[in-house]
């Protein structure tokens, strides 16, 4: 019971996050793809509450001015105070990707307010960063999906049929779980158009997120089926005369649940890794369309790297993540260990 | 010994599956190295169907196959349109470096993690323990590409590493103390980031192999026997904890590689991780299987060692 109300909470944190990222257009004040080109690389601004020694009730900051003798240093000009609203309408977004929107979280009036600084092109990075979670966190959900599809099917054919079939299959795994994982990541995506539009770049990591991973899942639904289908209450089942498909669906699948719930919590924070790593080097989701793998791309460039550091931030959005999905993966796996000394 | 015969074995069949995979996979390539000349006015269609003819490129797949082992046989691995060589030799000057960074990293996370392991197997449940096991979460939540690039933003503000490359610019002309002591600075930032990625897995999986073995009947006997602390832990519980741990090595290897591959990348490290990164840019078909095939032997290598290892810690495989 302790175990249940444990993966509970993780699935409650996880819904959280997934669902900040979900409505990225609510908590975003700008465009991801909007420009303003006056302020490139403007780093993160502060927040204020106390102007001049007085408390104020609503939070402002101070608008950006060049630094002295500067070209591209800014620095507060503490005569311009902008407040911070709240509920106000901005640029038009789809909510959840259905729903025309214009109400943000927060936004400002007569300047733009960059919490987590701007990138080379003006483009804020908060916003950046909450819309690339979109698709970096789609293709892992997806990829995850197929994947744990694709080795039910492969696994429960292998398992359930034995014989030449199980032989071939296992064989073709075992070739997949031996080369290093990156390496057949490359080896797959080298193959595959390389400048394609970010639908099909996105369709395309999908697939080949699912063609590496089906390998390990697909093992162990054979080992669950193994073990399954020699069971009496199959046996039996089979003596009343169920068929395959009867059989493979009310005995044998429902029995696999736990270690396919248990390899998605691990496959998808990987596979948003994987997104992130090919994006990253510019073999993924192109440009302008934000993902956390190619916002990062840009610190390929050494002067980036050293002098803007906000860049470096979307690499962090993922570690929540990571938390979430490991600590569910841990609680369902021990679940599944605690069910299976119960009976 | 027909144990190892039959590893081997297993091993040599599992490479030639790997390259007829990939092999498989660069059929499904729209396009080739020859499209980008096609664009260049200056060669005509006459070179460009010359070279189709030399690289086979027209041919079927099961006969670009057949000539490819050909030049495997004879050492070449292929052909590089990009750097119109033979692959072999480009593979090997790259992968030099990848052994050093990895065999580096991979003896540093062992002997970091052994230690590490044991205490807290043997102090569980108490503040080292504890303390260990924190770490371990913290750097397992924590990927490989944003570790890296963490560790060289910070090499890059405080200047304390160089940040990218093998050796400086001047390497030549320093003495041979001055060698290893640049080369060992340049390793450092590469060498840390596979290190610290490698290192929770290990720990976690040697803390429970030895916990394990502390916990099993027989070593609880010899306690009951007046057996020192120091000697049940180091004599009887480790040896017993040995088959998981060989095992774990062979999985550390191919862990390290693909780790290896992006903080090569992401460090500028001249080693196959870039190579490979420019080859699939370019359609460089055969050094990309290439140096899929070097990473696959490098991984089988590693767990044939470990099952070695295995063969000469567990009397109860030499039996069989």
């Amino acid at each position: 019971m302790m175990q249940r109300r444990r993966i509970v909470r993780w699935v409650v944190a996880l819904f959280v996050l997934h669902a900040a990222v979900a409505c990225a257009g609510f908590l975003a004040p700008y465009d991801p793809v909007q420009q303003d080109r006056e302020h490139v690389y403007s780093a993160p601004m502060r927040i204020h509450f106390v102007e001049h020694g007085r408390m104020r009730l609503r939070p402002f900051f101070y608008a950006q001015r060049l630094r002295e003798g500067s070209y591209n240093l800014f620095e507060e000009d503490t005569e311009r105070a902008i407040p911070v609203d709240f509920l106000v309408t901005g640029a038009p977004y789809r909510l959840l990707g259905l729903v025309v929107c214009r109400r943000h979280l927060f936004g400002v009036q007569g300047a733009r307010l960059y919490l987590l600084g701007s990138d080379g092109f003006g483009r804020d990075q908060l916003s950046r960063i909450l819309y690339g979670g979109q698709l970096s966190l789609l293709s892992g959900l997806l990829g995850a999906a197929c994947t744990v599809f694709f080795s039910a099917l492969i696994g429960t054919l292998a398992g359930f049929y034995g014989g030449w079939r199980d032989a071939l299959l296992m064989r073709l795994a075992e070739l997949f779980l031996a080369l290093p994982w990156l390496y057949l990541l490359f080896a797959l995506r080298a193959f595959l158009p390389l400048s394609v539009s970010p639908t099909k770049a996105f369709l395309l990591v999908v697939v080949v997120l699912a063609a590496v991973g089906w390998a390990r899942p697909a093992r162990l639904v054979r080992g669950v089926v193994l073990s399954v289908k020699e069971r009496d209450f199959v046996r039996a089942a089979r003596g009343f005369g169920a068929g395959d498909a009867y059989l493979v669906r009310h005995h044998i699948l429902p029995e696999t649940r736990s270690v396919l719930l248990t390899q998605s919590a691990i496959l998808v924070p990987q596979f948003v890794l994987a997104e992130m790593t090919l994006s990253f080097l510019g073999l993924g989701i192109p440009e302008p369309v934000p993902s956390w793998g190619n916002l990062l791309g840009i610190l390929q460039q050494y002067s980036v790297l050293v002098s803007y550091w906000w860049m470096y931030l979307p690499a962090l959005a993922i570690v929540p993540f990571f938390v979430g999905y490991q600590g569910l993966a841990n609680a369902l796996h021990e679940d599944e260990a605690t069910a299976k000394i119960d009976g | 010994m027909r144990y190892l015969a039959r590893r081997l074995a297993q091993a040599a069949l599992l490479l030639l599956g790997v390259s007829i995979l990939t092999f498989l996979f660069s059929a499904l390539a729209p396009g080739n190295y020859l499209d980008d000349m096609r664009l260049n006015p200056q060669i005509s269609a006459a070179t460009l169907a010359a070279l189709r003819a030399q690289y086979d490129l027209d041919r079927p797949l099961p006969l670009r196959y057949a000539r490819w082992m050909n030049s495997v046989a004879h050492g070449e691995l292929g052909y590089s349109f990009a750097y119109n060589s033979p692959v072999a030799p480009l593979l090997w000057m790259r992968a030099r470096n990848t052994l050093l960074l990895t065999l580096t990293a991979m003896l540093l996370a062992w002997a970091l993690a052994l230690p590490l392991g044991i205490w807290s197997a043997e102090k569980r449940g108490g503040l080292p323990d504890r303390a260990v096991s924190l770490a371990t979460a913290t750097l397992m939540v924590v990927p490989d590409l944003v570790l890296a690039l963490g560790l060289l933003i910070l090499a890059a503000r405080s200047g304390w590493f160089p940040t990218g490359g093998m050796v400086s610019v001047d390497f030549a002309e320093l003495s041979s103390a001055g060698k290893f002591r640049d080369l060992a600075l340049h390793m450092a930032l590469p060498v840390a980031a596979l290190v610290l990625s490698a290192l929770p897995t290990l720990v976690r999986h040697i803390r429970a192999a030895v916990g394990d073995a502390l916990t099993a009947p027989f070593l609880r006997a010899a306690m009951a026997h007046g057996i020192s602390r120091r000697k049940l832990l180091y004599r009887y519980a480790l040896r017993a904890a040995a088959n998981p741990l060989i095992s774990l090595f062979g999985f550390s290897v191919g862990a390290l590689l693909s780790g290896s591959l992006i903080v090569e990348i992401v460090m500028s490290w001249p080693g196959l991780g870039p190579l490979l990164l420019e080859a699939i840019l370019a359609r460089d078909l055969y050094v990309v299987i290439g140096g899929v095939l070097f990473s696959t032997v490098f991984l089988v290598c590693g767990n044939f060692l470990a099952d070695m290892l295995l063969y000469w810690a567990d009397p109860r495989i030499r039996a069989r």
